[in-house]
């Protein structure tokens, strides 16, 4: 194990002179780059500027919602308003961003390889990622799409008048970044493991990614072949879900869903194994029940491809199949729960640090609870067909989607930076911005199940005004959500040239990650390591250091 | 340890021996082999959805196509896949020529294959029988719409299939002039043998397509 960080002196937490940062300097170097870690910069960066974009929407849909009439956007304009905040937020943030930025940093470091298997193929797919990406940032510079992020045939291939054709072809381009991500993780993890690092040795984080990928290669593809038949149909009219030629638009429907519900757990799985490793890190226990912890991973990636059929309780699917799919539904919340009990387990008479990360793992697990137990209730066979299209699902997958990935994505952040820049932040403000995110979502969401409850249908922007009140304090929630997004990247870019020096392991973590310098050099550890011990040993490991908590630095 | 095989010929840095590269290519592919069977299996299934649905239009729109000239491009295909076991034979024996025989055979195959291919397609062109707004129905009036349906699938399933084709040969001619300069050695030639397994995967497609597309139409007629 590593020495004690926390009493070191600055000289001796100093970074060292070579790291993969300042192995060369020019841009040439960084978009040529195939190491595992710059290529995560290069996504973090790029995911982090379409996060915005799918922001601004976001915003101008909460600021139109406002009132009960129309006023700001004309009806057509919110429809492109919702289905560009989907696209963008799903397909181009939610999807890559823990797996491509931190996955992709951390996996070779955590199983101590040099890098992953294919480091030219890991460089294509953030340019697939960058191809796609333009695509769609073209039909959007044109009035962007219609049609809601689900593409639903055959509005979606025959009826819009928006850019349908250039947005399938983006997230079609886009989906190979997935894939190729998919597959480099798994070869990595199979092949590239340090001598010692048997199955049961692996941290969490690695096990969610390997149930991640699998979702990945095998469920990106369907995504493909889906959105190369609506393009046909739109381009071409050749039929494929045409009902004029007796073509079925609700097969369109299973096949989008095939992708579509495994891709909420190819968002999610890498945040259960964010908070797998803040939770132990910070409670100095090892987890409860690693092996459960593990291969619920597995579960869920498994069952997460026959649930699918949840989506289609109103699209004439036939009765005993929706029975099928709301019991499947049910058996998935198993492998789920058992994540949050083992947690809950590991917190437990554990000694708590309530660092930044702490803080944002903790938030993970009250919203992701509520979420999940949300989706229980929609299921179930009776309440979704009463909330079935209003803010209640919306709520739902909000709470899924960004109380629990993207909590996690940026409880990530902040665990791993130091890792990543070699520097610590301010542990004030991300205190506050911790604290931020937690209250401004859920005064922006919670009123959002309250008003589906009551019958408020999703994707309409005039509404009767007795649901004002409840519009208005979820738009108030989200200024908030707001101003808890932007400090990160305030202080975070702050931290580059300010923070203080991390060390190796500022918070007295036990993974190999931990082992290697901050900034890693450029090929991650002086040599190979072995391993010869059991992941989250906490007894007797370096205390966690605290954050700087100078306001006055800070701030002038 | 490092510095051991910093020198060894074709082997990239990050990995600590030859066999842990070749395990990671074929793992690679095989990974990759499972997203192709992926992504044809939403044509497949589309595929059987509609014949389910509709028994009859699909014999109707299977007599149209030749089933000979299936046949004979099942052939074709079958050879290319005989000229690729050779390229890949002589990269494990390390024949740079007996390689660069097997690939030109291959391309030259796959090249009749995809002639032939076009040619089918222009007969259909010229009988009104490619889906769209130029799409004619001369038979039996009662199935038009559902063996329009058939042709798109009969174009979205082989123009699939020969879209893997035109990128598997566009690979091979980037390989050609590696092969003849030596790059691959019995010790390193993940590439050619992983290549060859993605070529086999595409003749395996067409193995599947060929029944599904030009052979039912030749069973007698339909209980419908
Ligand atoms: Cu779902």
């Amino acid at each position: 194990m590593q020495a004690t960080a926390s009493a070191a002196t600055p000289e001796a937490v100093r970074p060292p002179r070579h790291h993969y940062l300042n192995v060369d300097y020019g841009l040439r170097s960084w978009l040529l780059t195939t190491d595992h870690k710059r290529i995560g910069i290069l996504y973090l960066l790029s995911i982090t500027f379409f996060f915005a974009v799918g922001g601004i929407y976001a915003t101008l849909i909460r600021l139109e919602l406002l009132t009960p009439q129309g006023d700001l956007v004309s009806s057509d304009t919110y429809n492109r308003l919702f289905t560009m905040h989907g696209v963008m937020m799903i397909f181009f943030f939610l999807v890559p961003s823990i797996p491509a930025v931190l996955g992709n940093f951390l996996i070779p470091l955590m199983i101590g390889a040099k890098d992953v298997a294919f480091p030219k193929l890991n460089l294509a797919s953030w340019y697939m990622y960058m191809i796609g990406a333009g695509l769609t940032m073209y039909s959007l510079l044109h009035g962007g799409v219609d049609t809601g992020w689900t593409f639903y045939t055959p509005f979606s291939s025959s009826y819009s008048n928006s850019f349908v054709a250039a947005t399938a072809l983006g997230i079609f381009v886009n989906g190979f970044s997935s894939i190729f991500t998919g597959l480099n993780f798994l070869v990595t993890i199979h092949r590239m493991r340090a001598p010692g690092m048997t199955w049961f040795r692996l941290p969490l984080f690695i096990w969610s990614h390997y149930a991640t990928s699998l979702i990945m290669v095998l469920g990106t593809p369907v995504l493909a072949i889906t959105l190369v038949l609506l393009f046909l149909e739109r381009v071409f009219q050749i039929g494929f879900f045409d009902p004029a030629l007796g073509g079925d638009p609700v097969l369109f429907q299973h096949f989008f869903w095939f992708y579509s519900h495994p891709a909420v757990y190819i968002m999610i799985l890498p945040s259960l194994g964010v908070i797998s490793e803040i939770v132990a890190a910070f409670a100095r226990k090892p987890i409860f029940g690693y092996k459960f912890v593990a291969l619920a991973s597995m579960g869920i990636a498994i069952l997460g491809f026959l649930v699918w059929g949840h989506h289609l309780f109103l699209s004439s699917q036939s009765a005993y199949a929706a029975l099928v799919f709301s019991v499947l539904t049910m058996l998935i919340a198993v492998p789920s729960a058992i994540k949050v009990f083992n947690w809950m387990a590991t917190l437990y008479r554990g000694s708590i640090e309530y660092s930044t990360p702490m803080f944002y793992a903790l938030g993970f697990i009250g919203l992701f609870t509520i979420g999940g137990l949300t989706g229980l209730m929609l299921g179930t066979l009776g309440i979704d067909v009463h909330v079935h299209d209003t803010y209640f699902v919306v709520a739902h997958f909000h709470y899924i989607m960004v109380g629990g990935a993207l909590m996690g994505y940026l409880g990530g952040l902040h665990y791993w930076w130091p890792k990543i820049t070699g520097r610590l932040y301010s542990g004030f403000w991300s205190h506050l911005s911790a604290l931020l995110v937690f209250l401004g979502f859920n005064l922006t969401f919670f009123p959002q199940f309250i008003l589906g409850y009551l019958g408020m249908p999703r994707r309409y922007h005039v509404y009767p005004p007795e649901f004002q009140v409840l519009h208005v304090l979820s738009t108030a929630g989200a200024s908030i959500l707001a101003v808890g997004y932007l400090l990160p990247m305030v202080y975070f870019i702050w931290s580059l040239k300010y923070g203080d020096y991390a060390g190796r392991n500022p918070w007295g973590a036990v993974g190999l990650e931990w082992q290697a310098t901050s900034p890693p050099a450029l090929h991650n550890f002086e040599e190979i390591p072995v391993v010869d011990f059991e992941p989250y040993q906490y007894k007797g490991a370096p205390v966690a250091q605290r954050l700087p908590y100078r306001i006055a630095k800070y701030g002038a | 340890m490092a510095d051991a095989h910093a020198h060894a010929p074709g082997l990239a840095h990050h990995f600590e021996s030859y066999e842990q590269q070749k395990e990671s290519a074929f793992l690679g592919m095989w990974i990759f082999l499972a997203q192709e069977i992926m992504f044809f299996s939403g044509l497949f299934t589309c595929y059987l959805v509609y014949r389910v649905l509709y028994p009859h239009a699909f014999l109707v729109g299977s007599r149209e196509l030749d089933w000979r000239i299936g046949a004979a491009n099942t052939v074709v295909l079958l050879l290319s896949s005989f000229t690729m076991v050779v390229a890949v034979l002589g990269a494990k024996q390390g024949r740079r020529k007996m390689i660069v025989l097997g690939l030109l055979g291959t391309l030259l195959f796959g090249g009749i294959f995809l002639g032939v291919k076009v040619f089918e397609y222009g007969s259909k062109w010229e009988h009104h029988l490619v889906p769209g707004p130029y799409f004619e129905w001369h038979g039996d009036p009662s199935v038009g719409r559902e063996v329009e349906l058939f042709f798109s699938l009969y174009f979205g399933m082989t123009g699939m299939h020969a879209l893997h084709m035109v990128i598997g040969m566009g690979i091979m001619l980037v390989m050609l002039p590696l092969a003849w300069r030596g790059k691959w050695t019995p010790q390193n030639h993940n590439f050619v043998e992983g290549f060859g397994l993605y070529w086999h995967f595409v003749d395996i497609v067409w193995i599947f397509l060929f029944p599904f597309l030009y052979l039912i139409g030749l069973s007698g007629g339909s209980s419908h």
